[in-house]
């Protein structure tokens, strides 16, 4: 009984060991690995960082820009800028009370200091106690994407960096794998995705 | 199953009470420009044309219209600033387009005050829905 009860454990531990390799990160120029002690503190929490698709965020917050996993800012972050959506990025998008409620909760409940990520925790650990607004000004992000030239995010098919999904087409459901990048051509136009 | 049914039918009924054709949208702005002016008769083409074409700038010091993202063919598609396609805003090529009255309120409210600064009167909005119905 108690071999049976030791074998199982082993087992156990060899799982978890296993699913530590796999989800090491595979990006280049990658610093510490610090996320594996963390990782198995959260392994039964959430891992991607667009967990759900909550339909009022998709509904109001798609029009003008593609859907931000929630998962890649804080929730101090989230909430300032539900409640700046009159001067949002210097566009009026500002929200009946009832929908900016529901949207916010959503974005709260799945942000990167509520609900665990790879993606997100290596953000937040790159922010201090700072309330960005913009993921692309994080040192993370600033840091992944040395190497790419003020003109590449220019193109017509990119036009800036909040348009993730036009190098990472799986960006709306939390997927930023560096061999999943494709960057489009200068000669490109704007995909259109629904 | 039946019950599914009748559910069904007032729940039908229910989405079509809210959703219009183009036409009935403009009716809702010359029912309530009626309310203000009496001898009101009909809202400007040209008008609208002109709500829609005219280049200023705006308090942030940037060079809008509403041409920034829809471009100047209403029945083109256009670009946001964060580079996501918009659908064209004509509805002789969209039917979509001005048959939800609050999506439509929406738009105006936010897109008015991104270019004009302020919000579009229901006159200026009654003008641009006759210019945009006229687009064929």
């Amino acid at each position: 009984m108690k071999n049976k009860f030791l074998i199982l454990l082993c087992l156990a531990s060899m799982t978890v060991t296993m699913k530590a390799w796999t989800d090491d990160d595979d990006d280049e120029h990658e610093g510490k690995h610090h996320s594996r002690k963390s990782f198995l503190f959260h392994e039964r929490r959430q891992v991607t960082t667009a967990p759900v698709m909550n339909a009022k965020f998709k509904a109001e917050c798609t029009s003008c820009h593609m859907a931000y996993p929630p998962g890649l800012l804080p929730a101090r972050s989230w909430t300032q800028m539900m409640n700046t959506l009159d001067k949002h990025f210097g566009e009026d998008a500002s929200l009946d009370e009832a929908t900016k409620k529901e949207v916010m909760d959503y974005l709260v409940k799945y942000s990167s200091d509520h609900a665990y990520s790879r993606r997100g925790s290596k953000i937040l650990a790159t922010i201090g106690s700072s309330t960005p607004l913009r993921i692309s000004e994080t040192p993370y992000f600033i840091r992944k994407h040395d190497e790419i030239a003020d003109s590449t995010f220019k193109r017509k098919a990119i036009g800036s960096k909040a348009n993730c999904l036009a190098c990472h087409p799986g960006a709306e459901a939390g997927n930023y794998e560096e061999h999943d990048v494709r960057i489009p051509r200068a000669d490109e136009l704007p995909a259109k995705k629904k | 199953m039946k019950k599914i049914r009748i559910n069904l039918f007032l729940g039908l009924t229910a989405i079509s009470l809210n959703v219009f054709a183009a036409d009935d949208i403009l009716k809702i702005f010359v029912e309530k420009e009626k309310q203000t002016n009496p001898s009101f008769k009909s809202f400007s083409v040209a008008e609208g044309e002109k709500i829609f074409r005219t280049e200023r700038v705006n308090s942030k010091g940037e060079k809008v219209s509403c041409m920034t993202c829809h471009t100047s063919n209403p029945k083109a598609e256009g670009l946001t600033r964060a580079n996501k396609v918009v659908e064209p805003l004509a509805p002789s090529v969209n039917k979509e387009r001005f048959t939800d009255i609050a999506k439509v309120e929406k738009w105006f409210k936010r897109n008015c005050k991104d270019v004009y600064d302020r919000e579009c009167t229901n006159t200026e909005k009654g003008h641009f829905t006759a210019w945009i119905l006229s687009v064929k």
